[in-house]
């Protein structure tokens, strides 16, 4: 049985040698040219001149392109069409691109890109939350304000109150391969590209937009990105259409990359935030009534930025049943890079703040914030249906379950002992430890994207050609996907051909984007396969004069009574009787209803569950701080494949503890991004990993009808993370006397984490 | 142009490059085709562009990102393309990276593979610190160190055995391009004062990828064999200005333990594998790690220009920022400096553990007699536009008793010692308060108290 193998990723075998070709390994036909922009070196400004005379004259320079040169510049936004190719008279963060250099090499463009004169008109540049808010420069017309019950008379009426703020940094999605894309003039004006995305339908859109041509005339290819996180769902447009359009005009094969300076100075990264919070509670932890602000710097365009704050308000509960809530986000325009997709798109941002206030309350009570989440977890078997802040019932709550599972094997409670007794013992370092639960919703806040269609053909021997409209970030949705398809026909895997993502195979996709991937592609192949499958078995029953269901598709065989054939020969036989072996098929997700103007509603099939117990060290006289040990349990419905479940989920931990610990983005005052290469940004190394990192999966039927029962599992994982930050509370909290709640910000550095002791100390 | 030549990937290759400063990874994969080095930083901070270098001293990990064609002259180059046996066989390192599912997106797993492959010919088993200059964004590292350790009792696969450890294939005659001996460079420097000198490359790479900068006329200084001797002299050492940092960190591990964690926690191995101690000081970067360890022990530096040689404490060397005692055609020739100094102990203090820069890098090297402080050298990276002592702090100490207050009073005195910067890394305030708060982990540290973080248990 193929799904539920435990697989290696279908191109491990080419990722070890060196043999997957990425968009940017793939030969272009002679004379291909490349592409680099040049950047604003202002966040706010009109444009005075701009001197492109020594970037056409530069060596190797072919052409030269500004917003001027277009009668109608080409918009890149997934969103609200307000994100020009080039800046059209005003730049509005530093790292715009303002103009195109066209080169015979990669070097000779970013080389030409330098020699331009620009000067500006500087405008007053809106930088930081406090700046935006002053401003009211927002998106939307103001704050989305969400309720449930009465939060402010629940709070007031509590027994206890607890308030405070809390800065949550934003994040580099530091996918290893940088953003790239090549543009193939075809005949009659067609465009061929290859792009590194998340999304190819919408690059297929924007670059049939910026060509004034229908979207038949544009065709897409992914095998593969080297990474994605969310950061290839929209910040890739720009690249395609800037290589189409120059290969439009120029009628050469264009490529583009971004140098990674570059790179990160241009694309978004994950919305950085402000969460302010009051909650009112009883003496057991109990919440009755809380608050939230969430103040999101969205950077200088629209971008995704309404569904991604739109989730952090859906996570805001996370698995606590909160009867009494107000929920208030502010959507703040800043001259900063647009902030994007990234994984968990927003639930994070939503979850930590919730998490915050269980940390908070527990330390005000002096109870173990275990207890105190436990208290608040939501009833798995309610006399009444209990409801999210968004009112969807809650029909498959297990976070209990999981808990209880967790706290057991990871010795939760003796080591929340012995690191009391250990901290007893050592003055200058200090161990923390903290269990944390993860509910996460799946499915496209935005309705209509919850669909997705395959393309599966039998060939006459038998071999199967499978493509859908997923795409392969290293996820291993392909496999799982393949895994699926081999399951239908009872063939091994290799008889499976796994496909690039093609525009022309399979239309109007949705990005490859919040969990979905197996969810809707592995249910879309089934379907395909399922319909090749009955027009076999329905063809070889009239034969044999027996039942279509009397047809058995197993282990590489395919029988009916008697009769025995290899797939091969099966697959021959309905060719030979005139049996179509190709078809689509297509999936639309079920049960999900949602209006976000109302807040109301059912924007999940499901949820995904996990919880994890992290401990750290802290050095109290610099504030640096390790991992030391990660238990993790994590929810995957019945896995597809759980040695792909548990790289998402191990990997997905260490980038969620990342984003909580040692990667800052730091802007200066002027707004430029100085972090912007690895050698300032840093994501964990090999040595960040915990030393000790038992990872098990909750291996167990989901409770909708998915895909082989399984749940989705990219981003839900991420927020096992959360757990780091929670731990190092812990450890700072022990160096004071349990008058001062830490009030740990993210990410926790060793600048931030000592700032919190020396609170804790009165220093 | 110089002819160059090397072997790649067991295939003899002589090339006249077009320009000197053309990088291995831009060559391997436009002219070569040889598409599976990534590029994932262009700056020696990812690992995914990692070769295998080999020459007489064995196989080396390096970065071909900022590794320029000259230098590798009469070596032998390793891809990942060619880790796999010509008869298609997978080296074991590739084998464990599937079976154990060390791959995701895969973009780095090529560096991975060929990084971890270079520490399994050299028979390690310190994976974390092998593989600290490769970062992977997929998979948690996890599956990658199983990987790793799964390999480690596996031979060397035989069409590798074959390359390493011989001596160098072509002729390392000497050129202009890249002197045989330190008397020719001295003798051409003189005569091209404004040339740039490259040893590793690991920072005047950068120069070529990230500021775009022309360097004619320059100098390879990797096959000047006199300057890469490590002397005993004394209680000595002598360090000539082209040992690496790796081989520095071997040459201080048993004298000076401290000084050797330091350096262990220097970049990466990749970078380690190139980077020179001439380099590192010439540089006069203020956030170096080599010498502020090397200036609490009280290094002199040897400087040449033609056959002129002088010696100067080293932390005379550092005027101000960007700015060194170093004349138009001299350059560092070697550091010499003591090994009995077992109160030395060096902290760094970075945002990561591994292969970061030094927010603050604190050095300190007290004498006790009779429970008093006789002689103390303090210096700091990351807290001035230089490499420099506190010499207030130091004051703070000479002649106390060795007591927890005399700690306290040379923390006060360190404040008054530096007014360092914010930027990116840290704040002004927080560098002097952990600056400071070192003086106190010092205190404690000689005192057996446990202070280091890296050493507490899961």
């Amino acid at each position: 049985m193929s799904i539920g193998s435990a697989l290696p990723h279908d191109a491990a075998p080419l990722h070890v040698t060196g043999s997957a070709r990425y968009v940017d390994d793939i030969p272009l036909p002679a004379g291909a040219l490349h592409l680099a922009f040049g950047l604003s070196s202002i966040a706010h400004g009109d444009i005075t001149t701009l001197d492109l005379s020594a970037v056409r004259t530069a060596d190797g320079v072919v052409a030269v392109y500004s917003a001027c040169d277009f009668d109608e510049v080409p918009d890149c936004s997934p969103s609200a069409h307000d994100e020009p190719l080039l800046a059209t008279g005003c730049v509005h963060y530093i790292g715009q691109p303002v103009f195109l250099v066209v080169a015979t090499s990669h070097l000779a463009a970013r080389k030409a890109a330098r020699l331009a004169v620009v000067e500006y008109a500087p405008l007053p540049a809106i930088l930081t939350v406090d700046e935006a808010l002053a401003a009211d420069a927002y998106f939307e017309d103001g704050p989305v304000i969400w309720s449930k019950g009465d939060a402010n008379t629940a709070i007031a009426a509590a027994p206890r109150q607890v308030e405070g703020e809390m800065e949550v940094g934003g994040q580099e999605h530091f996918y290893l391969e940088g953003q790239v894309a090549a543009a193939l003039p075809q005949e009659g004006g067609d465009m061929l590209i290859h792009s590194s995305t998340q999304h190819p339908t919408e690059i297929q859109h924007k670059v049939a937009h910026a060509l004034h041509r229908p979207m038949h005339a544009v065709r897409v290819e992914t095998r593969r990105m080297g990474g994605g996180f969310g950061g290839k769902e929209s910040q890739g447009n720009a690249l395609a259409i800037a290589c189409a359009v120059a290969a439009d005009r120029l009628g050469r094969p264009c490529k583009m990359r971004y140098d990674r300076d570059d790179d990160m100075m241009i694309t978004g990264k994950r919305h950085d935030l402000r969460i302010r919070y009051r909650a009112g509670f009883d003496a057991s932890g109990r919440v009755t009534g809380v608050e939230f602000t969430h103040l999101f710097r969205c950077g200088w365009a629209l971008d995704l930025s309404i569904p991604v704050a739109d989730r952090a308000m859906l996570h805001s509960d996370n698995c606590y049943h909160l009867t009494d809530v107000r929920l208030e986000s502010h959507r703040l325009r800043t001259n900063t890079q647009s902030a994007t997709a990234f994984r968990g798109f927003g639930g994070p941002q939503g979850m930590i703040g919730i998490e915050r206030v269980m940390d908070h309350i527990a330390f005000d009570l002096g109870l173990d914030p275990l207890a105190v989440r436990r208290a608040n977890f939501y009833d798995p078997q309610p006399a009444i249906p209990q409801t999210t802040p968004y009112h969807m019932p809650v029909e498959d709550f297990i976070g209990d379950q999981i808990v209880a599972k967790l706290e057991e094997t990871s010795g939760y409670a003796a080591r929340k002992v012995a690191t009391a007794e250990w901290n007893a013992n050592s003055p200058i370092l200090k161990r923390g430890i903290a269990l944390t639960p993860v509910k996460f919703g799946i499915s496209f806040t935005l309705t209509h994207l919850n669909q997705a269609g395959a393309l599966v053909h039998v060939y006459q021997d038998g071999s199967i050609h499978l493509n859908h409209g997923g795409t392969e970030m290293g996820q291993g949705l392909f496999q799982k996907v393949a895994q699926v398809a081999a399951g239908v026909f009872g063939v091994g895997m290799d008889a499976v051909k796994i496909t690039a993502t093609d525009t022309a195979k399979v239309p109007n996709t949705s990005a490859t984007a919040a969990s979905s991937g197996s969810d809707l592609n592995g249910m879309a192949a089934r379907a395909a396969c399922i319909t090749i499958r009955d027009r076999m078995a329905a063809f070889l029953a009239q034969r044999h004069q027996a039942a279509p269901e009397d047809v058995q598709f197993t282990d590489g065989r395919v029988v009916i009574g008697a009769a025995d054939y290899s797939f091969a020969e099966a697959a021959a036989l309905a060719y030979g009787g005139r049996v179509s072996l190709s078809s689509t098929g297509f999936y639309a997700t079920p049960k999900i209803t949602w209006d976000r103007t109302k807040g109301s509603g059912r924007p999940f099939l499901y949820f995904a569950y996990g919880a994890a117990v992290t401990e750290v060290v802290v050095d109290t006289l610099t504030g640096e701080n390790r991992i030391l040990r990660a238990d993790l349990l994590h929810d995957t419905g019945a896995s597809l494949n759980p040695a792909l479940d548990i790289g998402q989920v191990e990997g997905a931990y260490v980038q969620g503890a990342g984003w909580l610990t040692m990667e800052e983005l730091v802007w200066d005052a002027k707004g430029a991004l100085r972090t912007h290469a690895p050698s300032t940004y840093k994501i964990p190394a090999c040595s960040d990993r915990p030393p000790t990192f038992n990872v098990a999966l909750w291996n167990r039927p989901n409770h909708e009808d998915t895909v082989g029962r399984s749940k989705a599992v990219g981003e839900p994982p991420f927020m096992l993370g959360i757990s780091a930050l929670m731990a190092l509370s812990d450890a700072v909290a022990a160096c004071g006397d349990s008058t001062r709640y830490p009030a740990l910000d993210a990410p926790a550095t060793p600048e931030r984490v000592l700032a919190a002791i020396d609170r804790q100390r009165n220093v | 142009m110089t002819e160059i030549a090397f072997h790649l990937n067991g295939a003899p290759v002589r090339i006249s490059a077009s320009s000197p400063t053309l990088t291995l990874l831009e060559w391997l994969r436009e002219t070569r085709g040889l598409t599976g080095t990534k590029e994932g930083c262009n700056e020696g901070d990812c690992g995914a562009c990692t070769v295998m270098v080999s020459d007489a001293d064995g196989p080396k990990a390096l970065n071909a990102c900022i590794l320029f064609l000259p230098q590798l002259h009469g070596k032998s180059v390793r891809t990942v393309e060619g880790l796999t046996a010509p008869d298609g066989t997978p080296h074991p390192a590739q084998e464990a990276m599937v079976a154990h599912h060390g791959s995701q997106c895969g973009f780095c797993t090529p560096g991975f593979v060929v990084a971890m492959a270079t520490a399994h010919a050299q028979g390690r088993s310190d994976h974390d610190t092998a593989l600290a200059g490769n970062l992977c964004r997929c998979t948690g590292y996890a599956p990658i160190i199983r990987a790793a350790q799964a390999v480690e009792d596996a031979p060397v696969p035989e069409w590798l055995r074959a390359e390493m450890g011989v001596a160098s294939r072509a002729t390392a005659e000497g050129s202009t391009l890249r002197p045989a001996t330190s008397n020719d460079l001295a003798e051409w420097y003189v005569q091209n004062p404004d040339a740039t000198l490259i040893a590793g490359a690991t920072d005047v790479g950068l120069w070529v990828t990230k500021q775009l900068r022309d360097l004619a006329p320059v100098a390879f200084l990797g096959g000047i064999k006199d300057l890469q001797q490590i002397t005993a002299e004394g209680h000595s050492l002598r360090v000539g200005a082209g040992v690496t940092i790796n081989d520095l960190m071997g040459a201080v591990a048993a004298k000076l333990p401290s000084f050797a964690e330091l350096l262990r926690r220097y970049a990466s191995d990749q970078v380690r594998n190139a980077a020179t101690i001439g380099g590192n000081i010439a540089n006069g970067s203020p956030i170096g790690d080599g010498p502020p360890a090397l200036i609490a022990l009280g290094a002199g530096l040897h400087l040449r220009k033609g056959d002129t040689r002088r010696e100067i404490p080293l932390e005379d060397f550092f005027i101000e920022y960007g700015k060194q005692d170093r004349q138009k055609g001299e350059f560092v020739e070697a550091v010499t400096f003591p090994t009995d100094a077992p109160n030395l102990r060096c902290y760094k203090l970075s945002k990561r553990f591994d292969q970061d820069i030094s927010a603050v890098c604190g050095c300190f090297n007290v004498t006790l007699e009779n429970g008093k402080v006789s002689a103390a050298r303090i210096a700091f990276g990351g807290m001035a536009g230089t490499p420099k002592r506190a010499k207030g702090a130091e004051a703070a100490l000479i002649g106390q008793p060795w007591s927890m207050e005399t700690a306290q009073s040379a923390r006060k005195a360190l404040a008054h010692d530096f007014e360092p910067l914010s930027d990116m890394r840290a704040s002004a305030a927080y560098r002097s308060a952990a600056a400071g708060n070192m003086m106190i982990r010092y205190f404690h540290d000689l005192s057996g108290l446990p202070v280091n973080l890296l050493e507490v248990a899961p």
